[in-house]
């Protein structure tokens, strides 16, 4: 389709209007966590290092950064492991009720937070306490792992889809039993989509505090919650800047690495 | 048995297949002897593909047996059969080489690494790939990830090779050329060649026999020649080859007898001059004339009510010429014997008796 020279323009205005609505508050973090003035007077007057190093030394921060790793690496786990054996259960077998179980996985990602946050504290309040089974670190990530099986599922099913139900078929007829098909064929055709799932439930995890903010235990506080606790603390707010902009950074990494292993086909570069 | 006194090398006996209430394979009975080209010919969904997966062993038979060797092996996995198979789609390992891809057979069977390469190599030149060894199979065209399969069945040495429309995906002049090169590989490495395809000019120009499969039933097996010059059925007659039969009223008129009949339209004669003794004659108009480079088609509609086609070869007449017949009153003429009586059946298909040679 050719466009005329004007509405090019146009568009091209629009996108540029749009990333930078975006991206711009986002840089403005960035740049203020350099910031001398404790205001955040703009433009910045001096420049410092000063709130990087405080934010460092910052106990709370540090712990809450420890917790959201544990908590993004625990759901991810869950993620991996039950995402990926739902996406071969609905690839390979018809069953009574597949496009339900279909339904029923992808549907996390879109229910509300809020909702699922609160029937997950009521689950595990009224029904798991009286087993032993207390709001803690393990609550949270079984919370995230509910929509961070999403994920997961979905690339591992495109990836299924795409390379075509009949390589184990053929890896058999080869003489291959079931563990060296899964060795030499399954599991590596399957690796990058598997990096790629993880990392994104990874994202998806560290970042999440609707359903953690319901999930929690008593002292348990990932860093997406410790920002929102100190965040109307006017002293603490040159630190929270840096939290923040670290927070950007490790969320932008992975979904970077995330959409390039998604593209790369074959996966025979991971 | 006609398979010879030797144990055949595949016997499928009573062979059905279910998928909840459809029946795709319906007690097929078969023997494939040792080092034959057989084919499996029919159109989609007539059951030939699910009988050759029951054969490698992806598809549990509901019923009946597969043998191979004389052994039965109708409960063995996959892996433990001594076939393989070249698949529609080739399934080649996307993130190994063409290299890794050959060897992965003997790889999973544990043979060293040197012998390995060897056998590999020496499978991938037998399909003329020697120089494409380290190329992922994304980096192939379609005829070479076609021969990548060959090599990757064939270097495990297998007894029974199973081919499910391996030649499918390919444009003509390939297909052609590739039908010339299975057929020498075929008497060179001497494995049974099982063939599944739709194409009936494949199915007669590479094979020893044939199978015409028909709604999960063998409607004929035989030799090609067989099964073009003497088709048991209306369908086989049809599928194979141009369908081309009197029945009825037009068969009494033509040729004074019952029944239908099937003629082969190179059979078929319309140059006008006057018929022999041994000939039988009927008269018509050119409906159609289809101009193809080497032959021309007629289609002729008989004054007696049926309509025949007509190949001719054009070794003097132009296009020009053939035109001018259209509409033009003709005199057709063949040899009285190429008129093939053919039992139609009562519905459903049952086995043809005078093919009884193939079965048990």
């Amino acid at each position: 389709m050719t466009l005329s020279r004007s509405a090019r323009w146009l568009l091209r205005g629009a996108m540029a209007l749009g990333l930078a609505f975006i991206y711009l508050p986002l840089s403005i973090v960035l740049v203020n966590s350099f910031n001398a003035d404790r205001t955040f007077a703009w433009p910045p007057p001096r420049w410092t290092t000063e709130w990087w190093a405080r934010a460092w030394e910052n106990a709370g921060a540090r712990e809450a950064l420890w917790t959201s790793v544990q908590a993004g690496l625990g759901a991810t786990a869950i993620a991996l492991l039950l995402g990926s054996l739902v996406a071969f259960a609905v690839q390979r077998y018809r069953f009574f009720g597949r496009e339900t179980v279909s339904l029923l996985v992808v549907l996390p990602i879109a229910l509300p937070g809020i909702v699922t946050g609160i029937a997950l504290d009521t689950a595990f309040r009224s029904v798991l306490a009286p087993f032993g089974i207390d709001k803690g670190l393990f609550s949270v990530i079984v919370g995230h792992a509910t929509f961070c099986v999403v994920v997961v599922y979905n690339n591992v099913l495109a990836r299924l889809r795409r390379s075509g139900g009949n390589l184990q078929e053929a890896s058999a007829d080869l003489g291959a039993d079931g563990w060296q098909t899964f060795r030499y064929v399954t599991f590596p055709v399957l690796r990058s989509a598997l990096l790629a799932g993880g990392l994104l439930a990874f994202g998806l995890s560290f970042d999440e505090i609707i359903v953690t903010t319901f999930t929690a235990g008593p002292g348990v506080q990932t860093l997406p919650i410790w920002i929102f606790s100190n965040l109307f603390r006017p002293n603490q707010a040159p630190v929270i800047n840096v939290v923040a902009a670290v927070l950007i950074v490790a969320s932008v990494v992975p979904i970077y690495l995330a959409q390039r292993l998604s593209d790369t086909a074959g996966g025979g570069r991971l | 048995m006609s398979a010879g006194p030797a144990t055949p090398a595949v016997a499928l006996r009573g062979l059905r297949k279910s998928f909840g209430a459809v029946e795709a394979v319906a007690d097929v009975d078969l023997e494939i002897a040792d080092g034959e080209f057989f084919s499996m010919l029919g159109p989609s969904g007539s059951g030939k593909t699910t009988v050759l997966r029951m054969i490698a062993g992806f598809e549990p038979p509901t019923a009946g047996s597969v043998l191979l060797g004389g052994r039965d092996v109708t409960r063995l996995a996959p892996f433990e059969r001594d076939v393989n198979t070249v698949f529609q789609d080739y399934a080649l390992f996307p993130h190994m080489t063409v290299r890794q891809n050959v060897e992965y057979g003997l790889r999973v069977r544990r043979v060293g690494r040197a012998e390995r390469r060897d056998r590999a190599a020496e499978a991938l030149r037998s399909v003329r790939l020697d120089g494409l060894a380290d190329r992922r199979p994304a980096a192939l065209s379609g005829g070479q990830r076609q021969r990548v399969a060959l090599a990757r069945a064939l270097v495990v040495r297998p007894k029974v090779l199973l081919l499910d429309e391996p030649l499918g995906a390919l444009d003509l002049k390939l297909r052609e050329q590739m039908q010339v090169e299975l057929k020498a590989l075929q008497r060179e490495v001497g494995i049974t060649f099982v063939f599944v395809t739709h194409d009936q000019e494949e199915a007669l120009t590479m094979s020893d026999r044939v199978a015409v499969f028909e709604h999960g039933r063998i409607a004929q097996v035989g030799t090609p020649a067989e099964v073009y010059e003497r088709p048991a059925t209306p369908f086989v007659a049809g599928f194979v080859g141009t369908s081309n039969l009197l029945g009825g009223e037009a068969a009494r008129a033509v040729l004074g007898r019952e029944g239908t009949f099937s003629i082969r339209p190179e059979k078929i004669r319309l140059d006008g001059s006057p018929p022999t003794a041994e000939e039988t004659s009927a008269g018509g108009r050119v409906a159609e004339v289809v101009y193809a480079g080497a032959t021309t088609r007629f289609v002729v509609d008989l004054d007696a009510g049926a309509r025949l086609v007509v190949t001719q070869q054009n070794l003097t007449t132009t296009s020009a010429d053939v035109a001018a017949l259209r509409g033009r009153p003709v005199r057709l003429a063949w040899r009285t014997e190429h008129a093939v009586a053919v039992p139609v059946p009562a519905v459903p298909t049952p086995l043809p008796k005078e093919s009884a040679h193939a079965y048990r």
